[in-house]
């Protein structure tokens, strides 16, 4: 397996990370050795097996519809990077 | 008294010897005299220790408070603890203070510990070396230039160095028990869903549990004691009774069925190694143990399997690293898009980004099946090993890492040889089991552990195999030199 130049910067566009042009050559070197390994599943025959997703096998607990959590919004936006007026400031999103 | 166990410390401070704050005092002492040798503690909380010293002396006083009321411990900067730097090891959260406690701190707290502070780890938890941490690497105690493993790097590194009775850790696969043997203390990672992952930072979250990291396996019964329990916060945790470790301890484990698999006794495990095992599990024979070779015939896929689970996970959870609700935010970002990606890029280390692409990578359209999908039946495959092995044992055991502690810098170029670091760990986070690393002997100077691998829940069983080990061996009373 290996990954081209194209091939690192459309992966790195979908997990929303920049990448510098001098690390494209490193990330493609090392992301393929790392599905070489993986390559290793493909030879398995696994028809048939139910995928397994969680250890115990549980399905999700359902809770009632209750309120359980008082407003902490003052406290949870003291740690984020720029609020006003209680919201959360980005960059303009909408023209 | 750094060289009592917390067993120990516990009968002292009821007893009068000395009281938590005395016990609170000294440790902290240590620390600012000996951690910049190892680099195990990322935040040292002074005024938060001596604040439940002095409140665990008031109850210990009043005939109140449990077994570890009083015992110092330290905290993996995995989990959240409120008012306190919370870090995990990463530029991204460098600025992030906790707004509230993980379960485990709170649980561990109402049980009357105090937190010395906080210990460096591997970025998010990713990594088998401590070198991934955005705070520098941790040293191993017993040779400043190795590694002491990953990733509860630095809460192996501070147990070892008696710089703390005991710590919290995490693993994911591998990273309690991994650092446990390469500095030779005791790591107990439980069943998944045992321990509550509240407030504990998200890497792959149908592998992830944290666990107890100490000397001895009554000291990792009494911290367990108090972690375990359902917790309605964590949405995985598993609502089962939570029996007396300590109870069964002493247990005889006279006609004990030990399974040795095969497959983790081939090419690529050290003979110096292999030799410590075969010696530790002539111990077991003595106890009165019989020994059966088992097969774990899927040992082999564990690590490409969870190198496509594992990623896949953590590229889901660190998407909230966006830069908006917390963590780190780049300078002056001209659209969100280049916030998001800039923020990104800045704050996560090499291997997290590496994890993250792969993630990506197996996720996205038209490779779900083939990577994904596929790594998931697998996993079922590498559990069904167990199952079948558990009919006919009560507990495996083999090695925990192929290597004694290797030194820094070694495995730093090529990710892939760091991976094969946890090849005989990996499997039991993807079967869910619970397995606990002891000290098992030496290759030279360098600490060697023992793997027990137990069915589900069945934690006692493990401390219980574990304690009568330590009962006849002093190998986790050793003390590295510069540390004594």
């Amino acid at each position: 397996m290996s990954l081209s130049r194209e091939d690192v910067e459309k992966i790195a566009h979908l997990a929303r990370l920049a990448i510098r042009e001098e690390d494209i050559p490193k990330y493609a070197q090392d992301l393929s050795n790392i599905l070489d390994l993986v390559e290793q599943l493909k030879a398995v025959d696994s028809d048939g097996v139910e995928p397994m997703a969680h250890p115990l096998e549980s399905s999700q607990r359902l809770r009632s519809d209750e309120v359980t959590e008082t407003d902490e919004r003052s406290r949870f936006q003291s740690v984020a990077p720029k609020t006003e007026a209680g919201l959360y400031l980005v960059p303009k999103v909408i023209e | 008294m750094h060289t009592k166990t917390i067993a120990q410390l516990s009968a002292a401070l009821r007893a009068g010897e000395f009281s938590s704050e005395e016990l609170t005092r000294f440790f902290l002492e240590r620390i600012s005299r000996l951690d910049d040798k190892t680099n195990g503690y990322v935040t040292v909380t002074t005024e938060r220790a001596l604040e439940a010293a002095s409140a665990a002396d008031a109850k210990i006083a009043a005939g109140e408070g449990g077994p570890i009321t009083g015992v110092p411990i330290a905290h993996k900067d995995i989990f959240c603890t409120e008012g306190v730097p919370t870090r995990c090891g990463s530029k991204m959260l460098d600025n992030f203070i906790a707004p509230y406690d993980a379960t485990c701190v709170t649980k561990l707290s109402e049980a009357g510990t105090v937190m010395l502070g906080k210990t460096n780890m591997d970025e998010f938890a990713m990594g088998s070396s401590n070198e991934t941490s955005f705070y520098g690497p941790v040293r191993n105690p017993w040779d400043l230039n190795a590694v002491p493993g990953g990733s509860s790097g630095g809460s192996a590194a501070v147990v070892a160095a008696r710089l703390a009775p005991g710590a919290t850790g995490t693993d994911t696969g591998g990273s309690i028990r991994q650092p446990a043997a390469l500095t030779g203390i005791t790591g107990l990672k439980p069943t998944y869903g045992r321990v509550s992952r509240y407030g504990m930072i998200a890497f792959a979250s149908s592998l992830d549990q944290g666990g107890a990291m100490a000397s001895t396996a009554e000291d990792a019964a009494l911290l367990l004691q108090a972690m375990a329990g359902f917790d309605p916060k964590d949405s995985t945790s598993v609502d089962e009774s939570v029996p007396d470790y300590r109870a069964t301890l002493n247990d005889s484990i006279e006609g004990l069925k030990i399974g040795l698999p095969k497959e983790y006794f081939g090419e690529g495990l050290s003979s110096d190694v292999a030799n410590v095992i075969d010696e530790a599990i002539a111990e077991y024979r003595q106890l009165g143990a019989e020994v059966i070779e088992i097969s774990l015939p899927n040992s082999g896929l564990a690590v490409p399997t969870y190198y496509v689970i594992a990623p896949a996970e953590c590229s889901s959870n660190l998407s909230r690293y966006d830069g908006v609700r917390f963590g780190y935010r780049c300078e002056d970002p001209v659209d969100i898009e280049d916030m998001y990606k800039r923020s990104r890029e800045e704050g996560f280390g090499p291997e997290v980004k590496r994890r993250i692409m792969i993630g990506t990578y197996a996720l996205s359209a038209g490779y779900y099946d083939a990577y994904y999908l596929k790594a998931q039946q697998v996993r079922r495959l590498i559990k069904n090993d167990f199952m079948d092995a558990f009919a006919k044992v009560d507990v495996i055991a083999g090695p925990v890492s192929p290597t004694p502690a290797f030194k820094l810098g070694e495995k730093t170029a090529d990710p892939v040889t760091m991976y094969f670091s946890d090849i005989y760990t990996i499997a039991v986070n993807l079967a869910g089991l619970p397995a606990i690393s002891i000290p098992a002997g030496f290759v030279g100077d360098a600490p060697v552990g023992l793997q027990l691998i137990s069915p589900f829940f069945d934690e006692a069983r493990l401390l219980n195999v574990a304690h009568r080990f330590q009962q006849i061996t002093d190998w986790h009373a050793r003390v590295p030199k510069g540390f004594e």
